[in-house]
């Protein structure tokens, strides 16, 4: 592993970012738009419902943590699409770098574009709403790194679909955390689904995060073997998509679809 | 041999766009890949970028296998320029080229982007967004990239395509000037037959994914009864009968 190469193609994207002021724009409006909108409904539940009385914050603080989750994933692909939108495909794919590179430049780059959008969020809300994600304290941390690996997984399984079936699996990129979202129980605790769909859910970290957030909130405690089996379930979703991806590029060199990604 | 291919098939689904070719290319020299569209050219070269997995066959370069060697190794010493692809519309020349000298482990990467730059003439728009060049200049800051690492192989596609004579004539000149100076071993892929009778030592002949003929220009010009390479290209691409 090279750590300068994969400063390299970190760089590109930094270029990228700091050369557009509508992209730096565009990174802090989406998550701003989330703690807008949650900050009113959750203000909304607060004065019309008992149970969210005494839980101010408890949706904001889902809202941020899930909208980091999306950013991550989000990143991840768009910087995927950016290489095969500026027809730089091949350039990249024919460089001396090793797919592990790629993949730990994409990683990284991913969070730095997440938390320039939603770093300015999340202090916005403490004056308009009162609602601190920091006030998490130290779980913080243990709540955002599943969620962190469980973006990256996401977005090298879009890739892998983008280097399986070409550009035209761009829409599902954009689609494929809403198809996730229902059963992550983001905003309600688990017993709301249906028997069926619980099983399923309790198979993703989402319901783990968001089930010790709610607990971590409410009863001011924490407990670490939850955190411990949703970082756990991050990281066999993240092996499995790193697999997938080194399958997805092995058929793309086989179809021979690396050489016209693009066009 | 500094490049030897063996064999080399490719067969996507049932069609097979490149079938058992055998060709080698000694150190320094630079030869013309010719045929009609669809030939298998552009998959030749893939697989020799290692892009395209080949279905048969071996591509050494020296001494060492494109497939099973470590491929990072290899492609440091390559580099491959196409009008048919391009750099990240939005970063401006001199980001793109500092990119791909990083990626490319260039040492003393700032003198090279200066030396490379004043050798192409790119360096009054070296501050603008590559995205927002002409073509002749984003051809030329095209073939500073493949050159940003002195590449030991250069893999050239139709590099000057869709140029004005002036701008193909500073490009061939170019490439002249710097394989006199560099160490550089050259495979150019063209439909310009003047381009190729300029700059390559010999060539070869792909029709329907096989070779058909090759040799040195003058040879094959003289082989078929021709007065120029253009007539002889004219005169294999639409036989019916394959050459060898």
């Amino acid at each position: 592993m090279n750590f300068s190469k994969i400063y390299a193609l970190g760089l590109r994207h930094i270029y990228l970012i700091s050369n557009s002021l509508p992209r730096i724009i565009d990174l802090i409006y989406w998550p701003t738009v989330q703690i807008f909108l949650w900050g009113f409904i959750s203000k909304f539940f607060t004065l019309s419902s008992d149970y969210y009385s005494n839980t101010v914050g408890i949706i904001l603080t889902a809202a941020i943590l899930y909208d980091f989750l999306f950013r991550v994933s989000i990143s991840f692909n768009m910087m995927f699409l950016e290489e095969i939108w500026s027809r730089n495909f091949t350039n990249l794919f024919i460089a001396p770098i090793r797919i592990s590179e790629i993949i730990t430049s994409l990683t990284l780059t991913a969070i730095l574009r997440a938390l320039i959008g939603l770093v300015p969020a999340a202090i916005l809300a403490i004056p308009l709403f009162g609602v601190s994600v920091f006030k998490l304290g130290l779980p913080l941390l243990f709540l955002l790194l599943p969620l962190y690996l469980f973006g990256v997984t996401l977005g090298l399984l879009v890739t892998s679909g983008l280097l399986r079936f070409g550009p035209s699996f761009e829409n599902i990129a954009w689609a494929s955390l809403f198809f996730l979202a229902p059963l992550g129980c983001i905003y309600y605790p688990i017993e709301i689904l249906p028997y069926s769909l619980q099983i399923l859910a309790k198979g993703l970290p989402l319901v783990h995060i968001f089930e010790e957030m709610r607990n971590i909130l409410l009863n001011n405690t924490v407990n670490y073997f939850d955190i411990i089996k949703s970082i756990s379930i991050s990281i066999v979703y993240f092996i499995l998509g790193v697999i997938i991806f080194y399958s997805s590029y092995l058929g793309a060199k086989q179809r021979g679809t690396l050489i016209n990604m693009g066009e | 041999m500094f490049i030897q291919v063996k064999n080399l098939s490719k067969v996507f689904k049932k069609n097979l766009a490149v079938d058992k070719i055998n060709f080698h290319i000694e150190k320094n020299k630079t030869v013309g890949l010719l045929g009609p569209n669809g030939c298998g050219k552009t998959t030749s070269i893939g697989m020799m970028l290692g892009l395209i997995e080949p279905s048969e066959g071996e591509i050494i370069i020296d001494n060492k296998n494109l497939v099973s060697f470590k491929r990072d190794d290899i492609l440091a010493r390559i580099n491959f320029c196409s009008p048919y692809i391009e750099l990240p519309k939005k970063l401006t020349v001199k980001q793109n080229l500092e990119v791909y000298g990083r990626l490319y482990g260039v040492k003393n990467l700032s003198e090279r982007i200066l030396e490379i730059s004043e050798d192409l003439d790119i360096k009054n728009f070296f501050k603008r967004k590559t995205g927002e060049l002409s073509s002749g200049q984003k051809n030329r800051v095209s073939l500073a990239k493949s050159l940003i690492n002195k590449p030991e192989i250069l893999l050239l596609d139709e590099p000057t395509a869709s140029l004005d004579p002036d701008i193909g004539d500073f490009v061939r000149s170019y490439i002249q000037e710097y394989r006199a100076k560099n160490q550089v071993t050259i495979l150019l892929a063209s439909h310009n037959m003047n381009e190729v009778e300029r700059l390559c030592d010999s060539i070869i002949m792909m029709k329907k994914g096989k070779i058909i003929d090759r040799g040195t220009c003058n040879e094959i010009i003289k082989k078929h009864g021709r007065n120029n390479l253009e007539e002889t290209f004219l005169k294999l691409a639409r036989s019916r009968d394959e050459l060898q």
